[in-house]
């Protein structure tokens, strides 16, 4: 082994797949077979970087050399980078060693496109058939698929991959276009519903026979880079929500644009990272897929942003306020999701805790729910409540006046400019 | 108030079950180790452990709560948190003394407190689970010291049997100074005898390679960073300072 070699070449395209967000791990049903190496039935964040994000699966570029001239993208062609490319073997190999040390829980494989898209496809394919059929690794394989690969290559890819994505890119057709002019959302559309046509078939014939062969078990994902191109953010989530419903997608990633070039049609260099926005659009993401949320209830016509201040559930309910106050010890499940400050599990915990005695506010406090945000929109065993008939600016206020959030701190930090 | 003393088995807390109601004593208070004879008016009992009893408690329970309830209730024990026996004895006895199914009655403080327990515990082992960092050794066998809040090791078998089927592994917990060990065949429980092993010799027992793939990743964790996002009280609430010596990545 070359260490100086590898080490030069993982720099490189680690950091040139940093950008793309996912690292989830979860969803996969692949168990160790015949005591082999690994299983991917768990979902874990082995370490986190300086930045907070989890890192659960070594995230590389195959290659970092593409045909392609995307704006917003490091690795576009004419940006003056040092260029590298793994070899099928390197690859296997690094996964291997990480895995068995227990630094990942897989492989997420994604490419600049070079030469074309089956030829860049069928590398990918190949690094994930020789882990799985050379060394029976059953770990978690993300691979990127690669606009516009040939469905033999797609199928092939599934039936190693746990997990396949394709990225938007660009939440809207419109922002694509000002950005990659070479690209087209069909050739990222057509592939997914591919995949989602086979996926469904193929856990059909699992149902029917038991030794049909997995096939993605973990599912599709795609990935939208906000803040470089100006879409609302209820354009964004219509965007997600017809993605989860059309091509039953596991998870829309949200990826704040980090700007790394200098171009006109972009933000500039200096510009944040919008971290809070994006934080803001993941909660809303949450809504639809845990809270059963409607995507516009959560942003339509009136209100086409999010409120930076406030999580979108206190927004949503400051905006109802006529739904509230909710009786914790009577109202159904539904309803205990909306209160701002109980989450999933506090909601169910509550149901079941509430069969036994009527729960008081301390009860509530332990049972793990953010009493500060729900005070202002339930009852419960107590004859304390709130009396007032407050606006909703005002527990707006009041709320953000209590509250520890970083992000009131960014917000006065930015007042005290000017 | 009597004092129960018993071996801090899980066994021991059964039987410690049956003299409390055996005896129908009402208030108690649950005492690990041996017994110092010192305060010469408390009622003291020392509980010696018998399975029998232990059985028929244990079998009282599967009637009274779910086999995952019960899973729970054991793992709560196991992981041997200073001064929260009293709790799980109060747990018992609320499940004996209530005429249905309980494990869910949070309002109540026994079986908030045993939730509260098992939450810390899963996520401890989830941590485990998560940050465990082997190093090969020369003879093929992977390496790794932990040292956990609480005594999870026992939990932690089935994960890394499931996932490390293939290659011969340790993971001992020095700070409880018992380890597990895989053999490509069993699990068994094992301690090492640290004091007369040479440090130089157990840095020529990693494999030629072992550096090689640590700086690898160590590289690969520097990579993957977007300094323009620097989040360093999210970082640290993820991955807390008390286990980084451990980690090869923080090292």
């Amino acid at each position: 082994m070359n260490v100086d070699r590898i080490t030069e070449k993982l720099n490189i395209l680690a950091d040139a797949a940093k950008y793309d967000v996912s690292c989830a791990s979860s969803g996969s049903k692949r168990q160790n077979k015949d005591k082999g190496l690994g299983n991917a039935s768990n979902g874990i964040c082995h370490t986190y970087t300086e930045d907070g994000r989890c890192v659960s699966l070594l995230k590389i570029l195959f290659t970092n050399v593409c045909i392609y001239d995307c704006a917003y993208c490091v690795s576009r062609k004419t940006n003056d980078i040092k260029r590298a490319a793994f070899t099928v073997q390197e690859v296997v190999d690094l996964t291997i060693s990480f895995y068995r040390r227990n630094y990942i829980e897989g492989l997420f494989l994604s490419s600049g496109i070079f030469k074309d898209a089956d030829y860049t496809m069928e590398r990918l394919v190949q690094v994930a058939k020789k882990l799985r059929l050379e060394h029976n690794f059953n770990g978690y394989i993300h691979l990127k698929s690669i606009p516009g690969a040939s469905d033999e290559l797609m199928r092939e890819a599934g039936l190693y991959a746990d997990r396949l994505s394709i990225n938007l890119e660009m939440p809207t057709e419109a922002g694509l276009k000002l950005l990659a002019p070479e690209k087209n959302r069909q050739d990222m559309i057509t592939p997914m519903n591919f995949l989602k046509d086979e996926i469904i078939q193929r856990t059909e014939e699992k149902k029917l026979f038991k030794k049909a062969p997995i096939f993605a078990p973990a599912g599709q994902s795609t990935q939208v880079i906000i803040g470089a191109t100006p879409e609302t953010d209820q354009q964004i989530l219509q965007m997600s929500d017809q993605f989860y419903k059309g091509f039953k997608l596991k998870r829309v990633y949200y990826s704040g644009y980090v700007p790394v070039l200098s171009d006109s049609r972009l933000p500039a260099l200096n510009t944040a990272v919008p971290m809070v926005r994006e934080n803001r659009l993941y909660q809303a993401d949450w809504l639809m897929r845990f809270y059963h949320f409607k995507v516009n209830e959560i942003v339509n016509h009136d209100n086409p942003l999010l409120d930076l201040d406030i999580d979108p559930k206190l927004s949503w309910a400051i905006r109802n306020l006529q739904e509230f106050p909710v009786d914790i010890n009577k109202a159904d499940l539904r309803m205990i999701l909306r209160v701002p400050g109980i989450g999933v599990q506090s909601a169910q915990k509550i149901v079941a805790a509430r069969a036994f005695r009527k729960l008081n506010w301390d009860q509530l406090k332990k049972l793990g729910i953010a009493v500060n945000r729900a005070r202002y929109f339930i009852t419960c065993n107590s004859p304390q409540y709130e009396r007032r008939d407050l606006t909703g600016t005002a527990i707006k206020q009041y709320i953000l006046a209590e509250s520890q959030s970083k992000y009131i701190k960014n917000s006065t930090v930015q007042l005290n400019l000017f | 108030m009597t004092t129960l003393i018993y071996d801090g088995t899980f066994e021991g807390l059964l039987t410690a079950v049956f003299e409390i109601y055996e005896q129908r004593l009402t208030h108690v208070r649950m005492q690990k180790g041996e017994w110092h004879n010192t305060a010469l008016f408390e009622n003291v009992i020392k509980v010696v452990t018998e399975n029998t009893r232990a059985t028929r408690v244990l079998k009282g329970l599967k009637q009274k709560i779910s086999a995952q309830g019960l899973q729970r209730f054991y793992a709560a024990h196991m992981a041997e948190m200073d001064g929260e026996d009293d709790n799980l004895i109060g747990y018992i006895r609320y499940v004996f003394d209530s005429p249905k199914n309980v494990e869910e009655d949070y309002g109540n403080k026994y079986v908030m407190r045993v939730s509260e327990i098992v939450r810390m515990v899963r996520r401890e082992k989830h941590r485990m689970e998560a940050f465990i960092r082997f190093q090969e050794l020369r003879d093929k066998t992977y390496y790794s010291a932990i040292e956990p809040d609480f005594n999870v090791l026992p939990l932690l078998i089935k994960h890394f049997r499931n996932r490390y089927a293939d290659q011969k592994w340790i993971i001992y917990d020095i700070k409880r100074s018992y380890g597990l060990y895989y053999d490509l065949h069993e699990t068994q429980y094992i301690s090492l005898d640290f004091a007369t092993i040479n440090p130089g010799n157990v840095i020529s027992a990693y494999d030629d390679n072992e550096a090689v793939y640590q700086e690898l990743w160590r590289n690969y964790f520097t990579s993957v960073n977007i300094p323009a996002r620097k989040n360093t009280k999210l970082h640290l609430r993820h991955v807390p300072k008390r286990y980084w010596k451990h980690l090869t990545e923080k090292i």
